[in-house]
């Protein structure tokens, strides 16, 4: 199948300060591919780049290209870039509490993404609003068309951004840590829906989380950044069953199980290294347990790794 | 949540200060409007057999020193004071909003530029400015207009560009983008709007001030010429006259004081009823 995203070897820069280097990633139809990773890890400029949306924030793509449906983004013109975004690509926003308007009802909100994008009338857009609240489970859509913002949950407001992300029929939506503001019960709702969205109408999803119990939950191929770089890349099983990576190893450790004796949490000590300060070799070996000299020296390269890729110079000892 | 099918003005009247102050207002405003019909007199013509005369059932706030009723010059000072000030004000928001949300949308050197003159005149008092311009277009009701929306204009400039500055960063102006928003809907949809509630109660905030800077143009006699009556002007003919006549400069002295402090009540119930504070301390 021919993807419908493909970043390939993309970096990115903001200023002198080289956030990205040679992202690679695939996303076909119908799949829903994870990006995880500490903050710091580059997540949501990944995001950025694959919507072209990098200029807004003074950032640049220095190296590679990123294509959806096949065209390359870098090459389109400011309004064709505008076109895609909420007609081609939706997007979920982080924090859903400031997500929305507080001065425009949530209705007229949905509304004038399908009215710039599908060129419906006011009213075929308010009823295109409504189905998609209904389809969203949202009780009473009609009243909640004409509350206010300030009006709603956290997690009605997020099913709100998500029928804003949807009302321009995209075929990708991207879902910036869509889960990290609400409540637990709230998030496994909202992973649900977007869960149940992908596979009723073939949509692609961009997941960004930095959380690995979501990713076990809905994803079919996951993507593990750390400080800008690639580190893992594999269908979710396989991450999940042997993940590659030490830093993939620390993050899944970081989940909590149940049964699980009181202290025996585990977090990754340290931070995520600022983009200034990036490490020499492999940017992950001040903090991992297996580092070597050649770690510190040596940048590993994305080498095969079953079905997918991962750079790490431990990678044939682990393999066993 | 019934509540919020009100406009913020009506919810305003809710609140027993916000009852009170709102409907004074409501009576000046009324009187000035429909003043021929409210009084047998006419503010201009002179009777002066009944000069000086204190408050009768003839006359209820007496006369002046040319035998005008005083009640009646009182309400066409009305008319004088509130439309200068409030139409000052009005340009003043206007231009102010424009010039902030411009500086604060293009940023870089025509931000710089803007926010160093409006600095510039924020560092004058407001009486000066007006002093200055006045002395420059010429007394009149004109002059005094666009003295009072000069001197205001920093105010709103100010307050409308640093409203933008934070809406810019926020999480819906991303979103919007994200979803294909253009640079108009962005500004005129989103930023404006969000803006625009404190920059209107600080306006009418600004009308009570307004009002004290008319009458104080009018006293130096800058403001509407004689014999159209203004507040500040009567009190300057009755200054001289304290005490000889003293009800013809307490009464439009009381005229301006009540409805100043009836402004800002009915200003403070208003921010109270829109949240404004509230909405401040989520944007931060």
């Amino acid at each position: 199948m021919s993807a419908l995203l493909e970043l390939s070897e993309v970096s990115v820069s903001i200023g002198r300060a080289a956030l990205l280097e040679r992202i690679s990633l695939r996303l076909e139809p119908g799949h829903i591919l994870g990006l995880v990773g500490e903050s710091g890890s580059g997540k949501s400029l990944t995001a950025m780049a694959a919507m072209g949306l990098l200029p807004l924030i003074g950032g640049r793509v220095t190296g590679g290209t990123v294509r959806f449906d096949g065209q390359d983004i870098a090459a389109m013109t400011d309004g064709q870039r505008r076109a895609l975004r909420g007609r081609r690509i939706g997007f979920v926003t982080q924090n859903p509490m400031t997500a929305l308007d507080p001065v425009q009802r949530i209705g007229a909100q949905i509304d004038v993404v399908s009215r710039l994008h599908l060129g419906l009338s006011r009213q075929a857009a308010r009823a295109r609003t409504l189905d998609l609240l209904t389809q969203l489970r949202i009780p009473e859509a009609a009243a909640v068309a004409e509350a206010w913002p300030h009006q709603l949950s956290g997690g009605m407001k997020q099913r709100i951004v998500i029928a804003m992300a949807l009302a321009g029929d995209p075929d990708l939506i991207v879902a910036d840590e869509p889960t990290t503001a609400l409540d637990v019960t709230v998030q496994a709702q909202i992973i649900q829906i977007l869960g149940a969205l992908v596979r009723e109408r073939g949509l692609a999803l961009l997941l960004i989380t930095h959380d690995m119990g979501v990713v076990a939950q809905i994803c079919d191929r996951v993507a593990v950044l750390y400080a800008g770089r690639l580190a893992e890349e594999n269908a979710v099983d396989p991450i999940f069953a042997a993940p590659a990576h030490p830093y993939t190893r620390a993050l899944i450790g970081c989940i909590p199980q149940e049964g699980m004796a009181r202290g025996s949490l585990h977090g990754i000590p340290g931070a995520v290294p600022g983009a200034l300060q990036f490490p020499p070799g492999c940017r992950f070996h001040p903090r991992c347990p297996q580092a070597s000299a050649l770690c510190r020296a040596t940048v590993p390269p994305l080498t095969p790794h079953g079905a997918g890729i991962a750079a790490c110079h431990h990678l044939s000892v682990e393999a066993r | 949540m019934s509540g919020r099918a009100l406009p913020a003005p009506l919810r305003a009247f809710r609140r027993p200060l916000g009852a009170v102050a709102g409907g004074w207002l409501a009576a000046v405003i009324l009187a000035a409007l429909f003043a021929p019909l409210l009084t047998p007199y006419d503010y201009d013509i002179q009777a002066l057999k009944e000069a000086y005369q204190p408050a009768s059932a003839r006359h209820w706030l007496g006369t002046d020193e040319f035998g005008r009723d005083l009640l009646t010059r009182l309400i066409y000072g009305a008319r004088t004071s509130l439309s200068v000030s409030g139409i000052a004000i009005a340009l003043s928001v206007a231009c102010g909003m424009t010039l902030g949300a411009a500086a604060a949308w293009f940023g870089g050197w025509f931000d710089r530029a803007v926010t160093v003159v409006v600095d510039l005149t924020w560092s004058f008092p407001e009486i000066l400015i007006a002093l200055i311009l006045v002395a420059i277009i010429g007394p009149g009701t004109t002059g005094t207009m666009v003295a009072i929306s000069v001197a205001y204009l920093a105010q709103f400039t100010r307050l409308t560009r640093a409203q933008i500055l934070t809406l810019k960063s926020e999480t819906f102006i991303e979103a919007a983008r994200s979803l294909g928003a253009g640079n108009a809907h962005i500004l005129f949809r989103h930023l404006l709007p969000n803006a625009l509630a404190p920059v209107l109660v600080s306006a009418m905030l600004a009308t009570g001030d307004a009002i004290i800077l008319e009458a104080t143009l009018g006293f130096f006699g800058l403001g509407a010429q004689p014999p159209v009556p203004s507040w500040g002007g009567m009190m300057s003919a009755g200054s001289a006259l304290v005490f000889k006549a003293p009800w013809i400069i307490i009464f439009p002295g009381l005229a301006v004081a009540v409805t100043v402090v009836a402004i800002n009540l009915f200003g403070d119930a208003l921010i109270a009823e829109l949240d404004i504070r509230a909405r401040m301390r989520r944007q931060v």
